[in-house]
């Protein structure tokens, strides 16, 4: 209309990317306001989150430095690369790495297996009880990670476990959750309860908002229920599962909170078990901060390289703006 | 024909997909019915009597007794703790989260890629990585101990901020706010009046995934906060475990302390179900 004579002082400046009919939706829109909108958020973006990984960047770079005879007075100094030469060749960190991808490769996949089956049996016609079994497996996620790491804990304890009194009335011999190979799997349980249920929900979420005619023309022409699933349905929500992939392989390389409660149970599990364990560790007990700094990087690098490399791979279907 | 034969075939096999589920929810509850019957039972029948059958010994009320009175009440100053974090820090991201999510979806503005992916490019970086160089800044300027320590980085949610530009950008029409405009409303009035009503389903949904997350951080808090009684619920037990003096009596009491900390959550969700719009993390809404 050519009534819309700008009431504000900030003229327009690019309209060429609005479709909107007659008037661009840019026309009115001021030049101040978004920013002021979008202002807290990309402040605290920039404190919380930019500022502290430049900060862990600078400290990677920095060590200390004993200059003198004798006593000596410590100095921080420069040192380029040293600190990532001192990590990536420390075998305890390496054995740390390893230990976090064998976590990772028992975690994920089985977290979302189990989350995508159920999520197809909550979808399925024939399946009863969906009400009661979709709250029960979504309950885990009401439950702090230290907390399930505790209650299963105690639940791997010989002393207190219903799993040996079962082993025990059955005459089997009792099974060992914290031994060598199998606190892997003990530690992995903890997160893959943790983490199915949420999965499930935002599985289910996207096999619901799918057109249902689709599965009519489906059957029509001879397709199972099963075939039905895994052909029709599992490629529908690849959105969804690149997106509930991507936070369980981002959980899996950051996991601290479930090994580390679990150290106050066993023996098995070493305070330097996992990365995350060991940053904390020379951190706050050994106070080396550099070395600190260094493992972190490594570690962000290591979740960016895998995050964006599996986007990159599924063709950026879920982060489509981005 | 192949139709009638295909449901016929779903209905003779249509008992396994309800089994396979039910022993999905089976091994989900188990440790929660383990944690109700461990709590009914005192130190001593913990380590003797069958894990999964309850004590009707008194046990339940003399746990209850102890962690009310363990290190002078601290466990509620825990839950009180949680509550004003989780709750807090969940009020405050939503808010934020929702004023840029706002803003980057109803604007067109120069520069309004580069905020989006720099906020995006936070769901990437590990929480728990940033932790320490937030705890080592919130030092130098004083506040690292404080309350703020732990919600000032809870507030900023690269992923609310993501759900709530696709939120915005699915439910507030833009016609509705260029005729706000040519009334000659702020954008402020703008917001508040009109964008922010049909944003309160995916506000909700935000508000809980936040308070969720929160609720179970642990190394944010543990990271931050050094006096007893300053910690979150996730801390509270976890320095009860790793005290290590009197153990038989401590595990009992945070058992309990484990189950009552989690049945509030528990009726939270129940209760507030209907409100997830989880098909907003699911991608299946389009924006």
């Amino acid at each position: 209309m050519p009534t819309t004579t700008s009431r504000r002082s900030s003229a327009p400046r690019r309209s060429a990317a609005s479709s909107a009919p007659r008037r661009s939706s840019a026309s009115l829109a001021p030049r101040t306001a978004p920013w002021l909108f979008v202002a807290p958020a990309v402040l605290l973006a920039t404190g919380l989150i930019a500022l502290p990984l430049v900060y862990t960047l600078w400290l990677s770079l920095r060590g200390t430095q004993v200059s003198g005879s004798g006593l000596g007075v410590r100095r921080e100094v420069f040192v380029g690369l040293d600190n990532y030469a001192d990590v990536l060749g420390d075998s305890a960190l390496l054995a740390g790495l390893g230990r976090m991808l064998v976590y990772a490769l028992i975690t994920v996949p089985v977290t979302m297996v189990l989350a995508l089956v159920f999520a197809l049996l909550l979808d399925n016609v024939t399946t009863r009880l969906k009400r009661f079994s979709r709250i029960a497996i979504f309950v885990p996620y009401a439950v702090p990670g230290v907390i399930a790491a505790l209650m299963w804990g105690f639940m791997y304890l010989p002393g207190v476990s219903p799993f040996t009194d079962a082993a025990g009335a059955l005459g089997l011999p009792e099974p060992s959750f914290l031994g060598p190979l199998s606190v892997y799997f003990s530690v992995a349980n903890v997160s893959v309860w943790g983490a199915v249920g949420f999965n499930m929900i935002i599985l289910y979420t996207s096999l619901r908002g799918l057109p249902q005619e689709i599965y009519d023309a489906a059957r029509i022409d001879g397709c199972s229920e099963v075939q039905l699933a895994l052909r029709v349905k599992v490629p529908l929500i690849v959105p969804g599962l690149v997106m509930t992939g991507l936070f369980t392989i981002i959980g899996a390389l950051q996991v601290f909170n479930e090994p580390n409660t679990l150290l106050t149970l066993t023996t098995s599990i070493s305070t330097d078990w996992v990365p995350m364990m060991q940053v904390y560790r020379d951190a706050f007990v050994t106070n080396d901060l550099f070395s600190a700094a260094a493992s972190s990087m490594v570690i962000t690098g290591i979740t960016l390289v895998a995050s964006l490399g599996l986007l990159r791979v599924l063709q950026r279907r879920a982060f489509g703006e981005g | 024909m192949a139709a009638a034969t295909s449901v016929a075939t779903a209905k003779r096999g249509a008992f396994w997909p309800t089994f396979v589920l039910l022993a999905g929810a089976a091994y989900c509850l188990l440790p929660v019915v383990w944690l109700v019957t461990a709590s009914t039972k005192n130190a001593g029948e913990l380590f003797t009597t069958f894990s999964l059958w309850p004590s009707f010994s008194g046990g339940l009320t003399s746990n209850l007794e102890q962690l009310a009175s363990i290190r002078g009440g601290a466990f509620w100053t825990w839950c009180l703790n949680s509550l004003i974090f989780a709750g807090g820090g969940a009020v405050l991201a939503t808010a934020v989260s929702a004023l840029a999510g706002y803003g980057l979806a109803k604007y067109r503005f120069r520069g309004r890629q580069l905020v989006f992916n720099f906020l995006l490019i936070g769901v990437l970086i590990p929480g728990v990585i940033l932790a320490i160089p937030q705890y080592l800044l919130l030092s130098k300027i004083g506040m690292a101990g404080t309350y703020w320590s732990v919600l000032l980085p809870s507030i900023i949610s690269p992923f609310s901020i993501y759900l709530c530009r696709i939120y915005a950008t699915a439910v507030v029409p833009d016609e509705v706010l260029e005729a706000g405009r040519l009334d000659g409303a702020s954008e402020w009035r703008i917001f508040r009046s009109v964008a922010l009503a049909p944003m309160v389903p995916g506000l909700i949904t935000v508000f809980l995934l936040q308070f969720v997350g929160i609720w179970n951080n642990f190394l944010l808090p543990f990271i931050m906060l050094s006096r007893t009684e300053m910690f979150p619920l996730t801390v509270g037990f976890y320095s009860l475990m790793s005290q290590g003096n009197d153990q038989v009596n401590v595990y009992n009491v945070v058992i309990t302390g484990c189950l009552v900390s989690v049945l509030p959550l528990l009726a939270l969700f129940l209760s507030l179900q209907r409100y997830w719009r989880l098909d907003l993390v699911s991608g299946a809404l389009k924006g």
